[in-house]
Formats: C-alpha cells, structure tokens, sequence
C-alpha cells in the first residue's frame, strides 16, 4: 500500500495524474500536461510536490568523520549554512544514494535523500557509524516543496525578505506566514529556485499560499512527469536509473563530488581502481526516442545501455544518458536499439541544456 | 464516413468505395498525454487487423498502434512526423494511416457503444 504525502487530497482536487512511485502515491502531471509544466519551469515557474523525499539528522563530534568517511564529496570545509551533494558509497564504491548534505552547526548535518532510499540509508547509516555520531529519521515530520524556475526568487519575495542569495546555501528558520521553514537555493530542474521544508502539518497551507502570491508570475503546480524531463535536460543522475546499487560514482561522472585524498574514506582503494564502465550523453540522429535499457551499440556489437531518455521539449530532439564501455568513452557515435530499429545516436556533452 | 472502433482505441473510418482510415480515439490522446513522436509505416507495407502497424510516443511512454484493419498501406499522414500534437488537438479529424482492404466488423464497435464504454476497468 503506497503512503501519501500531505498533499494528496489537493493533488487530486487539481485533477492530477496520481501515479504509485517510490512507495508514494504521486502526481505525474496536471491536466495542462507534461509539456507545459515543463515549458512554465523554463519560462516561468512551477510548484512541486517532493514531501515523499526523506529528510535524516546527523550529530555528533563525529558527524563530520562519519560523513566524510561514508559520502564521497569532501566535507571539512562544508561551511554552517550550506550546502554539499554526494554520494553514499559502499566499500566496494557502489552508490546507496545520492543525496545533498545541509551544515546546520558545528556538529548538527541535515541529509536529504531519495524517498525511495531512505529506509535502505538510515538502516546503512546506522551501521556504519563510529565514534560520537547519532542519526534519526526526520523524513514524516517534514514536507517539502520545490518552487522552481526564473521567477522564483520574485514570488518568494512576496513572502519574504530573508532569501539564501547563493546557490546551495540555506537559511534554517524563515517565516513565511507564520509557517516556519528551511529555504534552500537548490533543485532538480537546471533552473534558479528553492526548495522549502516545512512543517508536515502545514504543507497544503505552504503549497496554497505559494500558488496563490506565485499565480501572477505564471506559477504553476508540476508532477513527476516534467520534473523528469527538466533533470534529464540539465543530465542531472536519478537513482535507479544513472546511479544503483552497481554502479560508482566515477562511473556516473560525479568526480567533481568524489574525493579520494581525504582521511578514513570507506571506499578510496575501491575508487582508486580504473572504471569498467562510463556514464555518456546522447542526441538521437535518426527519428525516435531511446528509452531505459535500450541496447547502445559500437560497431555491430552491444557495447552498454540507456538509463534514461526522453523528447526533451526545450531543444526538441530525442536526447539519452547512458552507460558504455569505459574504453569507449572518447567514441562519438553510436547506435542505439530502439524496440528492433537501429536508430543513430551523436554523443553530446552534459548538461544538454544550460541556463 | 462511418467510424467504427478497436478496443485498443484506435478508429476506423468506414467509405463505400474508399480506403479505410485509422486514426486514435479521444480517450488514447487523453490517456497518452502529450505525443511527441509517431512512428509510421511505409506505403504499401502489409498490416493486420489487430496487429500492431506502428507506435505513439508520449513523454511518458510508447504505445503501439494497432490496426483495425487488414490490408495494404495506402498512405500515410506526413504531417505527424513535424507536428504529432495533431493527434491531441484533434484526434478524431487526424489520420494516421490509410489502408487499402478489409475490415471485419464484429470486432469492432459503433461509435456509441465505444463512448459508453468504462474504459478505466
């Protein structure tokens, strides 16, 4: 039986294509359409719904070891008030989640991971720890939203003054009529925005009043189907498609978060070690699109997969992210096997788009 | 013309003396969502009734189109490959295919049987 998130009765009174994802019950779009949310967030900006994302806190003395020890990114220098991606690695390298990490004081760290992860993290977390380090599941007492687009920054100024000015950075306690939350400058969609906890109690007021001051900009309320093609555009990973329980950080191209010259990291000889396969970008040539586990092919022979790929509707072509043979990684064409029709594919450098 | 319809929500459009035409249902556009891609046959390719001669594609997924006929591609709608958004604004005046044969009707419904259909279940 899928949870709802506080919000599900309104999602259904918007006439929301509700739809069983990560143990949730989710919109995956709006009457107006995939395609429409999608433009809104480019041009303007649209409202989501992302309570279901899991929400843990982690404090300590050790906090910090723990989690430069676990996560891949460096985070000794992480600053109070903001904030770091990375990913929590296994011994062996391979991903548990992705997931962004808030500074909330000197030993006080807020992780924000996948709903469908959090169980599986929280359970790996406590495992693992060492030292002076405690974690407690927070995800049921928060909802969160994401207000994203170019216009966000001028409707959330219509509530507030007290806006993080830089992107990932946070501000812990800001009041927007009289609801008490976090506001961060982050999202899933390669626009400007924000993400906002609240209270769980208080996310259908949050979510109303952000639609009704946000209405004029052209806010919208968005689902799943267009935050999908808005992350795919800006080749941003999702677990269970361009990270799993297989693959590394390395091998999705995440160096920029992977650092292996720091102190008690888990996985460093495991990430040391040469990379088997590489996380690419792809514009379809001929007509179609490739979808998940579509066979990519080089010269005749199958030589990776597709983890994600749609239409995307900012540059209108097909575009795919996908793994390949790591000593392929410098080849620009190739084939991809769209249900039978060997369809043409030009590798093209991620982001596919940028703001 | 007579539009008769597959359980698949396809129709069929029914001319003494003419090629049969296919198109989607109103219902397909709605369940499919915005289509971004169509995939067509080649004129003159062989298609089945209940077969699959093509695909829609959404943002969301693909779904194949079924033919409610057998016969012969006589034509096929070039506008769909620039502009596949016809088949949400319009569905029941934007052709797919055109099919030179033979249409068994008993597996097909009339217009008003096809609309009062539950089809969520």
């Amino acid at each position: 039986m899928e949870k709802k998130t506080p919000l599900y009765d309104t999602h259904v009174d918007l006439k929301a294509t509700m739809v069983p994802f990560a143990g949730y019950l989710m919109p995956v779009q709006y009457p107006q359409g995939i395609l429409f949310e999608h433009r809104s967030v480019r041009e303007k900006a649209g409202l989501f719904d992302v309570s279901h994302m899991g929400e843990l806190f982690l404090s300590g003395k050790d906090a910090l070891r723990n989690l430069n020890a676990l996560v891949s990114n460096d985070f000794t220098d992480l600053a109070i008030g903001k904030i770091r991606y990375g990913v929590l690695v296994r011994k062996d390298g391979t991903a548990v989640d992705d997931l962004l990490v808030y500074r909330l004081s000197e030993e006080d760290y807020w992780i924000v991971v996948n709903a469908s992860n959090t169980d599986k993290d929280f359970e790996y977390f406590t495992n693992h720890l060492f030292g002076g380090a405690v974690i407690h599941n927070e995800s049921d007492e928060w909802g969160q939203l994401a207000l994203q687009g170019p216009h966000s920054e001028k409707i959330l100024r219509k509530l507030t003054d007290q806006i993080p000015e830089a992107y990932y950075s946070f501000l812990p306690e800001v009041e927007l009529n009289g609801m008490i939350t976090l506001i961060s400058r982050t999202g899933y969609t390669g626009e400007d925005g924000f993400e906002i906890y609240c209270k769980a109690e208080d996310t259908v007021r949050l979510w109303n009043l952000l639609l009704k001051v946000g209405e004029d900009d052209g806010l919208v309320p968005c689902g799943l189907g267009a935050r999908d093609t808005l992350r795919l555009e800006a080749a941003m990973p999702l677990y269970g498609h361009e990270l799993n329980d297989q693959t590394t950080p390395l091998e999705a191209g995440l160096k920029m978060f992977t650092k292996l010259d720091k102190k008690e990291f888990i996985a460093q000889e495991a990430l040391s070690a040469p990379v088997l396969k590489r996380r690419i970008g792809l514009t379809l040539i001929d007509r179609g699109i490739a979808r998940e586990h579509c066979p990519i092919l080089f010269n005749g022979e199958v030589v990776g997969e597709v983890s994600s790929g749609t239409m995307s509707p900012t540059l209108g072509q097909a575009i795919a992210m996908g793994y390949i043979r790591a000593d392929l990684f410098s080849e620009t064409e190739f084939v991809i096997d769209v249900r039978g029709r060997l369809l043409k594919a030009q590798r093209t450098k991620m982001p596919f788009y940028k703001k | 013309m007579k539009r008769m319809y597959a359980h698949t929500h396809e129709w069929a459009g029914l001319e003494e003396g003419k090629d049969v035409v296919v198109g989607i249902s109103d219902y397909a556009q709605i369940a499919l969502g915005d289509i971004v891609f169509v995939n067509l046959p080649t004129i003159g390719d062989p298609v089945t009734q209940g077969e699959s001669f093509g695909d829609v594609e959404s943002v969301k997924a693909v779904s194949d189109l079924i033919s409610p006929v057998s016969g012969k591609v006589s034509a096929i709608n070039d506008a769909l490959l620039s502009a596949p958004e016809l088949l949400n604004s319009d569905p029941l005046n934007t052709w797919v295919i055109k099919v030179e044969g033979s249409v068994d009707e008993s597996l097909l419904m009339d217009e008003a049987t096809y609309l009062a259909l539950d089809k969520d279940h």
